[in-house]
């Protein structure tokens, strides 16, 4: 790739900025609905800033840092996806592992799945509220519901892509049961469950700032709605761009993740 | 019944499908091999050859008959019975070490015989400059390589082979066939091998079964008593080269006709 093209995908969010500024700047659209972009990034900027100034007193220079409202937002958030997360991938990955490997499990437990996957989460809001309370409860079982079903789906369709010729070679080499699922069917899976992974942790930020938006008193998606009611709308902006940058970043890990997990699999490695 | 026989396949058949669609691949095989010996399985495709190799390796049952193997009788895969695939059957994600090293870990050795074992073996096949890699970093002769060490480490006593070779270049092929040639005289294991080139049944074994096409029964059990290393350009390797394909081109005109006809399934 040539290096003009590898920034060329800059251009664009640049010049989307500059228009965005100039209707600003003109005066065409009040403030209150489109504020400018230098607003934002000053909104932005305070809310990331440590409230008051460093007092060594106070604890370490780190939690000091990290003080601010911006910080502790995110924290929050990410924490729920993280938990709502591994709530939703851990009993994905021994169901799908074993409706991709067993005819009679899947046909025990895959109608109820196909009843249960097309409901979106957000649907559920009202029950997880009933059921879980307010708090972090609710919306971890939400996350957890987002991101089970991808993981669950992709994993099935990993081992039932496993190709046989790998089983008969596992048998042959005196492998029994649980090597071939821990050794042959898991690994050989993989690719197909890292993907699934990746489309669940994705659900799960949608859902994670849905879920702040009625359970809980701070995370992003709280805070979004927050600035709301004030109709702070460069706050709302602001709260909006730290999301994109959050699930940019995981985005990346998740890829490095893959290509890490999967450096043996063709064209997985340079 | 007998008891000098390292395998003995008796009285075998073996019906694939049901009534009418019913295909009988095996027709009432039997086949002795000896300790030791390097038998090679001949014939065009659909005569069986494969499915006898996979009985013998347990990975199909005969509708009639037995298979026995070391004077048990075979019921299911096992690692006394090692199996090279023509398709190489690596596992991806593991290095190179790590395949060899599968069946020493399920037979529960300790880290280090285990690493001894691998560091022998990546040597015996000259491999030991491929240790980490990964299968999709080799080419299919090296690949190959890394198959019949896996299978070595289990030091079954036999090696059954799956058309092997079958996907590599004339040069590797070759060499590769001179590499198992130098293994199985410095290891003495007895050697069932599925091909349907007659110049590599010629080259390797010491005897050669000529199979039929559909039902799979033998044609000829052919002692090949050439003094190795051969010379596949001498005369009397072309003149048992010419015997024999005579036989399996016979074959493969029955193979032609019966799918022109549209009877084979295969």
């Amino acid at each position: 790739m040539k290096a003009w093209q590898r920034y060329s995908g800059l251009a664009l969010p640049l010049l989307l900025l500059l228009l965005w500024q100039g209707l600003a700047s003109a005066g065409i659209v009040q403030p209150m609905v489109l504020p400018s972009p230098v607003a934002v990034a000053e909104r932005w900027w305070a809310a990331l800033l440590p409230p008051q100034a460093y007092e060594a007193a106070q604890g370490s220079y780190l939690t000091w840092l990290f003080s601010g409202e911006l910080p502790h937002d995110a924290a929050a958030s990410l924490w729920r996806v993280l938990l709502g997360f591994l709530a939703g991938a851990i009993p994905a990955l021994p169901l799908g592992l074993a409706m991709g490997a067993s005819a009679a499990a899947y046909a025990l437990f895959n109608p109820l799945i196909q009843i249960l996957r097309p409901i979106p989460p957000i649907a559920f809001i009202p029950l997880a509220i009933l059921w879980f309370g307010l708090g972090n409860p609710p919306a971890v079982f939400l996350i957890a519901l987002g991101a089970f079903f991808p993981i669950l789906m992709n994993t099935i369709a990993g081992v039932r892509s496993v190709d046989a010729i790998y089983l008969r070679a596992a048998r042959n080499l005196g492998a029994g049961r649980s090597t071939i699922f821990a050794r042959v069917m898991l690994p050989a899976a993989m690719p197909y469950i890292l993907a699934g992974m990746r489309i669940g942790i994705g659900t799960a930020f949608i859902v994670v700032i849905v879920a702040e938006m009625i359970a809980v008193n701070n995370g992003l998606g709280y805070r979004i709605l927050e600035a709301r009611e004030f109709m702070w709308s460069d706050k709302v902006i602001a709260g909006m761009i730290t999301i994109g940058l959050i699930g940019l970043g995981i985005d990346v890990g998740m890829n490095r993740l893959n290509t890490h997990l999967l450096r043996w699999h063709r064209g997985g490695e340079k | 019944m007998t008891t000098s026989a390292y395998v003995s396949v008796q009285r075998v058949s073996k019906r694939f499908g049901e009534d009418a669609n019913a295909v009988l691949a095996l027709q009432d095989i039997n086949l002795e091999v000896a300790h030791g010996e390097f038998v090679c399985l001949l014939g065009p495709s659909g005569c069986g050859k494969s499915t006898l190799l996979n009985m013998i390796a347990g990975f199909i049952a005969p509708t009639t008959g037995s298979v026995r193997v070391d004077g048990k009788e075979v019921t299911a895969p096992g690692p006394d019975r090692g199996m090279v695939f023509q398709e190489y059957a690596l596992f991806p994600w593991m290095t190179v070490a790590q395949n060899i090293a599968f069946g020493l870990t399920i037979k529960g050795l300790s880290r280090a015989d285990i690493a001894a074992r691998v560091d022998g073996l990546l040597q015996l096949l000259k491999l030991a400059e491929f240790r980490e890699r990964f299968p999709k970093d080799l080419s299919g002769g090296m690949r190959q390589r890394v198959a019949i060490a896996r299978v070595l480490a289990l030091d079954s006593p036999i090696l059954l082979m799956d058309e092997p070779f079958g996907a590599l270049d004339a040069l590797t092929r070759r060499t590769l066939q001179d590499e198992l040639l130098r293994l199985w005289s410095e290891l003495r294991r007895t050697v069932v091998f599925v091909t349907h080139s007659i110049e590599e049944a010629i080259y390797l074994s010491d005897r050669v079964v000529v199979m039929t096409y559909r039902p799979g029964t033998f044609k000829r059990d052919q002692s090949i008593a050439l003094t190795r290393p051969r010379d596949p350009a001498a005369n009397d390797f072309n003149a048992l080269k010419r015997e024999l394909a005579g036989l399996v081109t016979a074959e493969q005109q029955r193979h032609v006709e019966s799918e022109r006809r549209g009877i084979a399934v295969d």
